[in-house]
Order: C-alpha cells, then structure tokens, then sequence
C-alpha cells in the first residue's frame, strides 16, 4: 500500500499544484491525506480549499489543523502574522469554504495509522512535537503503530522501542528512511507550503508499507510567484521572504 | 524457541546442513529454487528475557545488507519477518577466512601487502555506499576468488539511515582487539574507524600479536587512546619501514593523521616505493614530562580528531594529472598544471600522482636510451618532477610515475583503475586529421574511466580567420 500525506498547505496554490503533480507522477497513491492546515500564511485560500474537497470527495482523508481552526471559529490566539492571515482570509472566503473547514475531523485513524496535525496528546491544544519528550507523549496518548504529524514543518522520525525512549531521526530528502517493524514512529511530515528546514522546497511523506519505508519527498515550485501574489494581497512580506529562504 | 533441522522449510528456503557459528545466530546451508547462487540463513537466538542487542544486530544487518551491492559484499536473498520467523537468508561465499591466514601469522611482507590491498578494496566498496562496518576483524572477511568478501553487518551504520543500534546503547560497540579509539568514545559514523581495523589487521598480519590484546573492559579498550602499541619493526624487523609506516597511518589516533580512505591506503599498499616514511621520534621525554603528562587532563575527543568527512566529501581524495611530455613542457603541460591546481584546492588532503607516458612501438621494447645515451626514462622522470615543481606539494601528497606502453590512453585508465583514482587531468590537443582518424587519448579516457574525467584544451586564436 502506497500513502502520500501532505501537511501544511497554507494556501500556497504553487506548492499545492507542484505536489500533486509530483504524487501522480509516481502512480496514483492508495491513500492520499491532506494533514492539516489548509489556510493561513498564504494567497490562496479559496483555491486549496476548493481543491482540497474535491479530493475529499475522491477518497482523500482532511484533518483539521490550528490554522483552520483559527479562520473557522475567529479565533485569535496566534503569533500576529497568523492572526494577521486569519482575519485576512476570513475577509475572502465564503460560508461554504468556513462550513468545511469547520467539519474537518481533529484526527482519522486508518489501519495500524493515525492521523493528526499536532500531536495525538490533546490534538486540540496543537503542541509541537519538537524533541523526544513531546514524541514520547504522543505515542503514549495512542496505541497506533504510526503516528503521522506536521505543525512543525519540519521532517522527523521518531522510532521508539516498547518501554524504551524513542530515537530522533532527520531523514534525508528523497531517501527512504526504513519504517521498523518492532518500533512505534512518529512520522513528522514536513509542509508542502511553507518548508522551515532551510529547503524551500515543498515537502511531502510517501509511505509504502510493503517495503516498510517513508520518503520526506522534495518537490521545488515556484515560490517567487506565491512570494509575489503575497506582497500584492497585501499579506506580511514576511510571509514571502521565509518561502524564499525555507525557514 | 522453535527448534530447527535439516529439511525445514521457512519462507521457501529449506535448510540443508547446519554450520559451526557464534553465540548470536544459528548458520544454516540452504537451498531456495528461486535462487541460483549458494545460500546460507542467518537465524537470530531470540529467547524471551535474552539480550536486545541480538535482535537490534539483526535489524541493522538486514536494513543495510539488503541495500549493499557488489562483489566484496555477500548478495541478499532474502528476509524472515520479527514477528514470524526472523532470519537472513544471503549468498555462501566460498573462499579462506581470514580468521584461519591470521593464525599462521606472522606472514611474508607481500602476503600481507596483498591481503591488505584486498580489504581496503572491499572498504573502498563498502565506504562509496555509504557504509561503515565498524566490525572489521579476521571473523569477518573471506578471501574469494572474486576478492575480499566482508560479512556480518550486525553492526554497521549506514549514513543516510537511522542509527537504531547506535541510538539503544552507551557502551562502545565492536570488537576489543580492533575497535577504533573514536568508537570507544561511542562515535559510530566514521569511514576512519574501518581503517583502524585494517591496521589492527595488518599489524596482527605482519607480526603475529594483536596490538592491543583483547581488553575486556571499557579502560581497558580506552587504553589505545593514550599508549600507541609497540612499533611493528620492534617485534618482526623483517618487516620493512615502508609497511610499518601504513600500518601505523591506520592505526592513528588523532583522524587528521589517519588514512581518511580505503583508496589512499591500497594505493600506498600497491606503492610501496611512494609511501613516506617519517623518521621515529626519539624517546626524550624524561620521567618528569611523564608526572606532568598524567597530571594534565586532557579531553579524550580532542584527541581523536575531527570525522574524517569533511575531508573525504570536499572533494576527491586521489587525483591523476596525466601530461605529454614528449616535446618538453609546452602550453598544454602548462594548463593542466593550472587545471590539476584547482582540483587538488578543494582538499587539503589530496594526493596527486603525476603521470606521463614513454610511447613504445611493440609491447615490451623500451626506448633505454637517447642519443646523448642518457636513459630516456630517468630524463622523463626529471622533466615530470620539474612539471609539477611549481604546485610545491609536499612528498607526502605526490607521486611520479612514467609509464610505458604502447596506448597512452589505456595507460591511464589501468593506472587510475588500478589506484581508485578519484579524478583524472587530461590534456587535448587541437583537432587534427591523423587525430581524428586514430582517436585521441584524451577521448578515449573520457569515454572509459571510471571517475570523473576533465579535458584541458588551449583556447585557440584561429577563429578569428574563419568566416562569419
């Protein structure tokens, strides 16, 4: 079986497009997961919303991450450039794109395979899973062999033995890291729109449980564009500058 | 525990006759008609209560085994899985254990010189795909027809993948007599540290003792750290200094005076007669430098030195000038003395050999001599060493080699073949018909050599004639 799981969109239509061109051309996968974060940070809310629930409608899995939390229910604790993007997309979308938002499940087990944006410990107050303690948590809140994140945007493996502390791993981009079959993982996707490991490349998970491996694949897009679409919407030019230097 | 015998049949391979083995696993003769290469099954002891590192060994065998290639590595054939019935299943190489040459030890100079060259070759292998063994003993090499073959990958690291092993345990992990002193302080990523255990080998080869004995505690495995074992010559002087001086390369403590690859040190096994060697320091240190020494607290870390992979990934670590010296040092000698320049820039480490070659007729004719009767082949030599002057590289980083042969092109290959070269100059000439009708050597090395190949040619000035 053949998963792709693609974290962290935030509206970033060129990152989106360039993703799913890079999924199908390595055969349509079995599973397709859309984890979380759908808007916020980017130009394109309505695009990748639209997008995203005709995947859904395909068979693709959505869960709900902070940010679409955050443009569905107004919330406003959040650093100011986010609040920032949430009121500013708030201003652009309809109804119809917050109602789906707001019916975005927090987490979708499927298999031996959890889903979740933040963390399987308390999903809804979206800690990040940053280091082996926070992983530990998270594993110890499921009983799930894998548990696959994002939130963080940045890739990781944690790999942890029964009764023993897990161990953290950067897996390279585009090599299959090895899924083991004695462990539990937490398998941190990085983000497809707004990469922070100092790649501006888009990054996605592809998982094939025959071979017992997962790939951070890496998938280069044009940022500039989004970089300029974000200064024309008026957005923090933040927002661009860090899609340029990948942080 | 499931008990086995000849007969049974897991995933397709039925166990044929069982074979003498450690502690670790049971060996196992196997046959599988999917399979058309002799075949041996790895079955891991996994008692309930018994000890993890068995089953992490095993994990880390199979996750790297199977992503290994080539003929110094046994092939994979196959894998049982943890939670039914675990085991390996790989190609039986026939061939003598190393094991069983090391008990005659100690061993003629160039036995060991051949067998030495043998292993690093396998490492070289082993090292381009990114794996360390970081086990390397007697036990674990088999000398094939096809050459070295290394086995038991139990635990061996790969650089692009997870160090599960290395992350379980914070005991040094190998085997007393020729763990590297960096793996004692728990390092496990370094290429170097198979070179330690190479010159661990080779020392055992040449004269009969292990150097460091087989320690069975962790000061007593730390001990390599601080007290360099006793020189070869000192136990065997047949043991010339050249020899001597590879092996205790090897066995450096501080990796900035390690071998940083497998290639240099087949290239200094192969050329003995390039291999520098220092003059050894006299014993001055009186007993009070000896108190002051034990006094002073030093940082076990700084004295192995620095990864050796900042080196070895700057840039390639042995480079081939190859230069026409026929007519002198002309234009072109002058470029691919600048191009040669710039290549050995990106690693202060690297080693050139300087090659040109003495053209003959017929295979096995020599030109001995030229008109003023000075042999032509020392007159090249001079020229070689003068062509080179001016890069001011220091002994221990070139060699001069004039070669003859009746294709300069295949010359070069075989040389740079032979030595694991990393990178090799060449020199162009213009286009011309004789040229284009017999092939150039330039092309030819290009369209062959194994490693990466750069082609000077002089920027001509007769465009400029031709019409637009």
């Amino acid at each position: 079986m053949r998963i792709a799981i693609l974290s962290d969109i935030h509206a970033n239509r060129e990152a989106f497009d360039a993703v799913l061109e890079a999924v199908h051309e390595r055969g349509s996968p079995d599973e397709l997961v859309l984890l979380g974060d759908l808007v916020g940070y980017g130009p394109d809310p309505i695009y990748v919303i639209e997008k995203a629930a005709d995947l859904v409608a395909d068979g693709a899995l959505c869960i709900l991450g902070n940010h679409d939390e955050a443009v569905a229910l107004n919330l406003s604790n959040m650093t100011e450039n986010a609040r920032f993007a949430v009121q500013w997309t708030r201003k652009r979308i309809t109804s119809a794109h917050v109602d789906f938002l707001a019916r975005l499940p927090l987490s979708l087990q499927s298999g031996d395979r959890l889903y979740v944006h933040a963390s399987a410990e308390r999903p809804g107050k979206w800690p990040y899973i940053r280091d082996v303690d926070a992983a530990e948590r998270c594993l110890s809140a499921s009983d799930a062999r894998f548990v696959f994140c994002g939130h963080t945007h940045i890739p990781a493996i944690y790999y942890a033995l029964p009764g023993r502390r897990p161990m953290h791993f950067q897996p390279h981009d585009n090599v299959a890291a090895p899924l083991s079959e004695m462990r539990r993982h937490v398998v941190i996707a990085g983000a497809v729109g707004q990469p922070r490991d100092g790649n501006p490349a888009a990054c996605f998970v592809l998982v094939d449980t025959q071979r017992q491996e997962a790939t951070m694949v890496r998938v280069p897009y044009d940022h500039e564009e989004t970089g300029r679409k974000i200064r024309a919407a008026g957005l923090p030019g933040w927002l661009g500058m860090r899609l340029k230097i990948g942080r | 525990m499931q008990r086995f015998e000849a007969g049974t049949v897991i995933d397709g391979f039925e166990l044929v006759e069982k074979l003498p083995a450690g502690g670790m696993a049971s060996l196992w003769r196997a046959s599988n008609p999917l399979h058309d290469f002799p075949l041996v099954l790895k079955i891991p002891f996994l008692d309930p209560g018994g000890d993890v590192s068995v089953i992490l060994g095993f994990e880390a065998e199979e996750l790297i085994l199977k992503r290994l290639t080539g003929p110094h590595v046994p092939r994979f054939a196959g894998a049982g899985s943890l939670s039914q019935i675990p085991f390996i299943a790989m190609e039986f190489v026939a061939g003598t254990g190393l094991a069983d040459i090391v008990s005659n030890a100690p061993l003629p100079v160039d036995e060991v010189a051949r067998i030495g060259a043998e292993i690093a070759t396998a490492l070289a292998s082993l090292h381009r795909q990114k794996v360390v063994h970081l086990d390397l003993k007697p036990e674990n090499v088999i000398l094939a027809g096809r050459g070295a073959v290394l086995l038991d990958f139990g635990l061996a690291r790969h650089a692009e993948l997870p160090d599960l092993l290395g992350a379980e345990s914070s005991v040094p992990m190998g085997t007393a007599a020729y763990i590297s002193p960096e793996q004692v302080l728990g390092e496990r990523s370094d290429p170097a540290s198979d070179l330690f255990a190479l010159g661990c080998i080779l020392y055992q080869l040449a004269t009969g003792e292990e150097p460091f004995g087989r320690p069975a505690t962790f000061a007593g495995m730390k001990r390599r750290l601080y007290h360099a074992p006793r020189p070869p010559r000192d136990i065997n002087d047949a043991i010339p200094r050249w020899l001597e001086a590879i092996i205790l390369r090897c066995m450096e403590v501080d990796r900035s005076r390690r071998y940083a690859e497998a290639a240099h040190v087949l290239s200094d096994l192969r050329n003995p007669d390039q291999v520098v060697v220092a003059r050894r320091k006299p014993p001055t240190e009186g007993a009070w430098a000896a108190i002051m020494k034990l006094f002073r607290k030093t940082d076990d870390r700084s004295l192995v030195g620095k990864p050796t992979l900042s080196r070895t990934q700057a840039g390639p670590s042995i480079v081939l000038a190859a230069v026409d010296l026929a007519n002198g040092s002309d234009a072109l000698a002058g470029e691919v003395l600048n191009e040669t320049a710039r290549v050995l820039a990106s690693r202060e480490d690297s080693w050139l050999a300087c090659v040109t070659v003495l053209r003959t007729e017929i295979i096995g004719e020599t030109p001995a001599a030229d008109e003023s009767g000075r042999p032509v082949y020392l007159k090249r030599l001079v020229a070689l060493k003068d062509w080179a002057h001016p890069l001011h590289l220091p002994e221990d980083r070139i060699s001069y080699h004039v070669l003859e042969a009746v294709s300069p092109a295949d010359a070069i290959l075989d040389y740079a073949e032979h030595n694991d070269v990393g990178h090799i100059v060449v020199g162009a000439r213009a286009s011309s018909a004789i040229r284009r009708h017999l092939g150039s050597v330039s092309t030819k090395v290009v369209a062959q050599a194994l490693c990466s190949v750069s082609v000077v040619r002089l920027k001509t000035v007769e465009e400029q004639g031709r019409p637009l």
